[in-house]
């Protein structure tokens, strides 16, 4: 609810107080006091730091400032307000801080992927694998292709399956299957990503009776477990919007149950099923654990999915950090560019998913 | 009106079965997929099982002795990740539902999206190399202060490769499924309720502690078990930022932690050969298992309500 509990004036027009409006701090007290808990706790920071002749640390003064500004304003309310409001106040300002801390990871991240990432990321990068490469240059080709095929192999695979399941929870399901698929894809979601990966691989290692199997197909069967459910939930979601007039219309027409689907259904909600699936994409291709495990690592292009390891780029970040070379200091400058170029596609391929919906979604409002 | 007219059967149509068919074929494959991650997962287990545990990794005294602490670092760094991500979650969802203005609300989810779609293997990167070495000085600061707390006790790790680090980590990355439950669930508050209590005079905080917290409450617990399985199950994070050791211990600020399920599946899967394979997979199997018994109940409680799920 956006409804007001701030106090819009203090006194009516014909300035008598408004016994309503007295006894409440004015609007703009939060902030004063805000950036007033701010400037002493920069002010003691920056005496202690002199008086130490250490760095002034700005994040820990303001951190330190908020907690003072929360302290004030319940103090300050109080005796004004009372207790009752200076509680709704104390809330306020807590929930408000509890976004800017979520949000300090967010920005320390991006700023420190990109920073760092920036050095290696040019044309080298986008055009040599590592074969025989022991310290600087070397590239990523090996990984892009790798995370291109295996994800797009998943995709593949995971696309029809969860489209044509949706549609059956949608259209046909009735009882205790599609009770139970339904309770099961919500599990699915929950599933973590490295049994995922356990699973490709003792599935494979059993039939191909190979206990050292790694290849690329593998790590796409992996991803598959993880992308259902996802693909599922959200097509089942577009589905179920459809109109059920635009159905019974085309039954009255005398046409079949299944090109109804086909020809009227999907379209209708193929923008938002699109959407789904290109957010689907964005979730498992950051995937490590179950590429690690099943997929394997290795310094060459193999762009065969049926055979031998396969890099792909999450994986590549995870050996440039945890197998440096003696130069570490290379090793990690490729990992960053590569975790850049990961949160780039993802990032991408969001945009892509709302670029969907947006344009394409059809104006089903007069 | 003495005759009803005869019930006529809509013709049956080769496509239609066709099409029928393999829409249940999709379904039921996704209820096979599952039935066979547990049916692999198991055969492969067996021999680590029953096999003589001085051959197993470390030469245990049992299978159970292995797992044991692994066991036990897995729930310790989620339970602790929750415990992190739970109160910021509950205020960002009541800022986004109740606080903010209208019009940048749906910027604001968005921005917390954001947080979902950063890999987990950046997480990690950033984890071991930004947030470690700036936790350092306040690790050593609890260390010297409070090293009475069992939590604290010395010495400290001079890496900040520590559980802890790894929780808060791994918070940052619950925090967006956490909050998008709790949202959507804050929203779905009666209007009148919450304007029933404003229009008694309550202020926003009581309005919300009388009308939307009740009601979300199911939510709210059903998003902390989502939150919980996703945390119990993530492993880049642990496997890069955590210093692991073979132990049960609660010091959160030390330099030999419990390894967990996930990053010990990691680190050691790549090196493994023989029955140490096995075992792994024996205890990817316990993880799979605590996982889905969490999951199960949190979508339970939240069927029971309108249907919402992390995956839209």
């Amino acid at each position: 609810m956006s409804t007001s509990t701030g106090s819009p004036r203090e006194t009516t027009s014909n300035g008598i107080v408004n016994s309503l409006t007295t006894g409440r701090l004015p609007r703009w007290a939060p902030w004063v006091i805000l950036g007033a808990s701010w400037l002493v706790s920069l002010g003691i920071f920056t005496l202690m730091a002199a008086a130490t002749a250490s760095e002034l640390n700005i994040v820990l003064a303001l951190v330190v400032g908020t907690v003072l500004f929360n302290i004030a304003i319940y103090v300050i309310a109080r005796l004004i307000e009372g207790p009752r409001q200076a509680t709704n106040r104390l809330v306020t300002s807590l929930v408000a801080s509890a976004f800017v801390i979520a949000l300090l990871p967010l920005i320390s991240l991006i700023f420190t992927v990109i920073t760092t990432g920036l050095a290696r990321f040019d044309l080298a990068f986008f055009s040599n694998s590592m074969r025989n490469v022991v310290g600087e240059g070397g590239g990523a080709i090996h990984a892009i292709t790798g995370t291109l095929l295996i994800t797009g192999m998943a995709t593949l695979i995971s696309v029809p399956v969860g489209i044509l399941a949706a549609i059956y929870l949608v259209e046909y399901g009735r009882g205790r299957l599609s009770q139970a698929i339904t309770f099961f894809v919500d599990v699915m979601t929950g599933i973590p990503s490295i049994v995922a990966g356990l699973f490709a691989y003792a599935f494979f290692s059993l039939i191909f009776s190979d206990p050292g199997i790694r290849f690329g197909f593998g790590g796409s069967i992996a991803l598959c477990l993880l992308m259902i459910p996802v693909v599922v939930r959200s097509s089942e979601e577009m589905l179920r919007i459809v109109p059920n007039e635009l159905r019974e219309a085309a039954y009255a027409l005398g046409v079949p149950k299944w090109l109804t689907i086909l020809k009227v259904v999907i379209p209708t909600s193929i923008a938002g099923i699109a959407t789904g699936v290109t957010l689907s994409i964005a979730r498992v291709i950051g995937e490590t654990a179950p590429l690690l495990i099943i997929a394997g690592f290795t310094t060459s292009v193999n762009t065969d999915l049926f055979s031998d390891r396969m890099m792909t780029l999450p994986v590549y970040v995870y050996t440039q950090y945890a197998n440096p070379g003696v130069d570490v200091d290379v090793y990690l400058e490729r990992a960053w560019t590569g975790a850049l170029t990961l949160i780039l596609i993802v990032m991408a391929l969001n945009l892509i998913a709302r670029l969907i919906a947006r344009i394409f979604s059809p104006k089903l409002g007069r | 009106m003495t005759t009803a007219p005869a019930v006529r059967k809509a013709k049956v149509r080769p496509a239609d079965r066709i099409f029928a068919a393999s829409t249940i074929i999709a379904g039921s494959l996704i209820l096979a997929a599952l039935a066979a991650v547990a049916l692999f997962l198991l055969a492969e287990s067996i021999p680590a099982l029953i096999a003589d545990p001085a051959e197993l990794p470390g030469s245990p005294e049992s299978f159970w002795a292995y797992a044991g602490p692994l066991i036990f670092g897995t729930i310790w760094a989620a339970a602790l990740a929750l415990i992190f991500a739970l109160p910021i979650s509950l205020g960002i969802a009541l800022f986004i539902s109740h606080y903010a203005p209208r019009r940048i609300a749906q910027v604001l989810g968005y921005v917390i999206d954001l947080l979902a779609a950063v890999p987990s293997v950046v997480f990690g990167l950033w984890g071991i190399k930004v947030l470690a070495p700036a936790l350092v000085p306040l690790y050593t600061w609890l260390v010297d202060n409070l090293g009475f707390l069992p939590f604290f006790t010395p010495p400290v790790s001079g890496t900040g490769r520590t559980i802890l680090t790894v929780a808060i980590v791994l918070a940052v990355m619950i925090l967006p499924i956490i909050t998008a439950i709790s949202r959507e669930v804050f929203l779905q508050t009666p209007v009148l309720h919450e304007e029933a209590a404003l229009a008694l005079g309550a202020t926003r905080w009581e309005m919300i502690q009388m009308a939307v917290l009740p009601f979300g409450r199911p939510g709210v617990i059903s998003a902390a078990m989502l939150g919980l399985g996703r945390a119990l199950g993530e492993t880049m994070v642990v496997a890069m930022v955590l210093s692991p050791a073979i132990v049960i211990t609660f010091v959160l600020t030390g330099s030999t932690n419990s390894n967990t399920i996930a990053g010990n599946i990691a680190l050691s899967f790549p090196e493994a050969f023989g029955i140490s394979v096995n075992t792994l997979i024996a205890t990817g199997l316990v993880l799979f298992v605590i996982t889905l018994v969490i999951n199960s109940i949190a979508r339970y409680i939240v069927s029971r309500r309108k249907a919402f799920s992390g995956a839209n």
